[in-house]
């Protein structure tokens, strides 16, 4: 026999006593991985969405006397020529401290160009870039494949009396129109979008951009902070974060965060006085065996150990058992707190961490009762025989 | 120097007005193999004398001595080993350990001792053989009747061979068949060498004893030689 024989006898025996435990503990573990996983999966899910909301921060050139706004955008004033940033400087985005969270840069060259003595504005991007951050766009067609292939806005199709596959020449370059987009209500109505490296050699402005959009999810940092790495990684260029829904999601998301884990701290603490006075009385029931523990010889260490040993079992189911609950809730919580179903995904981390939370919080709740134990007068705990 | 010296011991409890003296002051010696009652009324200090020999009271006054160690200069954890190697514990009732079976609360002390689990058996098994109860050696001690847990308990007393037994009141809880079969056990466990320290409130049962010391209100009165020292 060893002294886990002992523990594992005893907590056999009071099983009433184990269950009334192991749900205390369990609880407060289950809400802790409830929570937990909940505002990860969400913060997951809004990340994967980010997308859809299309760029949050621009960086456009710095100038004093330079107005571009992309939004209702002013063409005359345009004086590129002067005010570009150099396209290798966008390396540098890739190096700031949060670069992880920038999830699509998306570097544009505007140019004017004339067509049936018409006006109209050609964009250089990078398509898989652009299309990635626009995910609403509906091209009737196909977007460009080619160098000689061009992307319509709606109304600038319109405007130009083009239709898909003829042809329209810019500059000295002549384009077939693989796709026309569905009216968006944006700008982009308006543009016409052809290869970046193209747009840069027909209007003279190689290695140079005219506006960089970034799409950047900041989970641990608000987009302010990306903002101000960004504009020190560009000096010369001005950065501005756009789009505050997505911001003021991930913001409930915070305070959610921090609600959620105000709330697991409460619950835990009252997981671990629930398990400190279930000791504490047990320990005083078993006064006599205790008594006759120490009169067979049990050191104190011996007696502690028995009841620490009974502390880490039952932590350990209630860990266990914590953990599945948690998971269980979080599908719950998940069905309420957002209109889709996320994607439901598992940290091994906190299956690991949850039963480890639950055994250290099983141990120092029932450390001062084991010690109690472990300090009984013999002869006093005899008496009671 | 004989084997247990108890060296002008006395124990108080409790503090100022409340204070009160439960053994005055007592010097007595026990030889190695004998088997000694302590007799007296009950309030007269016997189990507080008891639990000073036993290691688990330390005295107000004095010194208990056994194999020339001064019990209470150990430290608690050098106690509880010297009492695991040195001594056995019968109470009066309840001391059985509910929640492990008989074998089990045989196997206790050795629990915490470097025998493997099979000598641990052996050894508890065959405490239980002296003891008449090898059979019921899986049920739980609610499981047989109170006479059995008494003979439990002092196969757990003897389990690792313990040079001392001590036994408060051995009989206290057992009718009289019972009694005198638990008194002949510690009678025949004497006779092949145990050294016997029994506390008592029976002259029936004290006369069990090869000597008799008797305590009245903290102090021993003279000792009554009963049988010839043999
Ligand atoms: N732990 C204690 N605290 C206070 N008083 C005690 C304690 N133990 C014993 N006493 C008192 O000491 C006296 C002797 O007790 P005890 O040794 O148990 O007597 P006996 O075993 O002979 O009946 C009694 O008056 C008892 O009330
Ligand atoms: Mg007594």
């Amino acid at each position: 026999m060893k002294l886990r024989t002992i523990a594992f006898n005893n907590l056999r025996r009071r099983k009433a006593k184990v269950f009334f435990l192991i749900t205390g503990l369990m609880i407060g573990v289950s809400a802790v991985v409830a929570l937990m996983t909940t505002t990860r999966i969400l913060a997951e899910d809004i990340a994967h969405k980010m997308d859809e909301f299309g760029a949050n921060i621009i960086i456009t050139p710095k100038s004093e006397g330079l107005s571009l706004t992309y939004g209702g955008l002013s063409l005359g004033g345009f004086s590129f020529d002067v005010k570009e940033i150099h396209q290798e400087e966008l390396a540098k985005i890739k190096t700031i401290e949060n670069a992880a969270n920038i999830r699509i840069v998306s570097p544009k060259v505007f140019g004017v160009f004339e067509s049936s003595n018409q006006k109209a504005l050609a964009v250089g991007v990078d398509f898989n870039s652009e299309l990635a951050l626009k995910k609403w766009w509906k091209i009737n067609g196909k977007s460009p494949e080619s160098d000689s292939q061009v992307l319509l806005g709606h109304d600038v199709a319109a405007k130009l009396n083009l239709t898909k596959d003829s042809e329209v020449q810019i500059k000295d370059h002549t384009f077939q129109v693989s796709g026309i987009l569905d009216p968006t209500g944006s700008q982009d109505d308006s543009l016409v979008f052809i290869r970046l490296p193209l747009a840069q050699k027909l209007f003279g402005k190689e290695g140079q951009v005219g506006m960089v959009e970034i799409a950047a999810l900041c989970k641990n940092c608000p987009i302010t902070e990306l903002v101000a790495q960004l504009s020190r990684a560009l000096p010369t260029a001005k950065v501005t974060a756009v789009q505050q829904v997505v911001e003021g999601r991930m913001d409930t998301l915070h305070n959610f965060q921090n609600f959620s884990l105000g709330v697991s701290a409460l619950i835990l603490f009252v997981g671990g006085m629930v398990v400190f006075v279930t000791m504490m009385s047990s320990v005083t029931e078993r006064t006599r065996e205790i008594g006759i523990f120490s009169a067979i010889g049990f050191r104190s260490a011996h007696i502690m150990k028995i009841i620490l040993l009974e502390a880490v079992i039952v932590s350990l189911c209630a860990g266990i058992f914590g953990y599945a609950t948690g998971i269980g809730v979080t599908w719950g919580l998940l069905s309420f707190l957002s209109e889709h179903r996320p994607h439901m995904s598992l940290d091994p981390y906190v299956a690991v961490g949850s039963v480890f939370l639950a055994i250290i919080l099983g141990l120092i709740a029932s450390f001062y009762p084991a010690r109690a134990a472990a300090a009984m007068d013999p002869n006093e705990a005899l008496r009671t025989l | 120097m004989s084997y247990i010296q108890v060296i002008q011991a006395g124990k108080d409890f409790g503090e100022g007005d409340a204070r009160v003296t439960a053994v005055k002051q007592i010097d007595l010696s026990i030889e190695q193999g004998s088997f000694i009652s302590i007799m007296g009324e009950s309030g007269s200090g016997k189990s507080t004398l008891l639990a000073m020999l036993g290691g688990l009271l330390s005295p107000t006054r004095g010194q208990i001595v056994i194999e020339g160690i001064d019990l209470y200069s150990l430290t608690r954890t050098k106690l509880a080993d010297f009492r695991r190697e040195f001594m056995g514990f019968i109470f009066q009732s309840f001391q059985l350990v509910p929640y492990l079976n008989v074998l089990e609360n045989v196997q206790l002390p050795l629990a915490v001792t470097h025998h493997s689990e099979e000598d641990q058996v052996r050894l508890a098994l065959s405490a239980l053989d002296k003891v008449g109860l090898k059979e019921k050696a899986h049920r739980l001690p609610n499981q047989i009747s109170g006479g059995e847990q008494e003979r439990v308990a002092i196969a757990r007393a003897v389990v690792n061979e313990p040079p001392i037994l001590f036994a408060d009141e051995p009989t206290g809880n057992l009718d009289s068949r019972n009694s005198s079969e638990v008194m002949k056990l510690l009678t025949k466990l004497n006779s092949d060498g145990q050294t016997i320290v029994m506390v008592t409130h029976s002259r029936k049962n004290a006369e069990y004893a090869e000597r008799i010391v008797e305590v009245a209100d903290g102090r021993l009165i003279e000792p009554t030689p009963l049988r010839a020292a043999c």
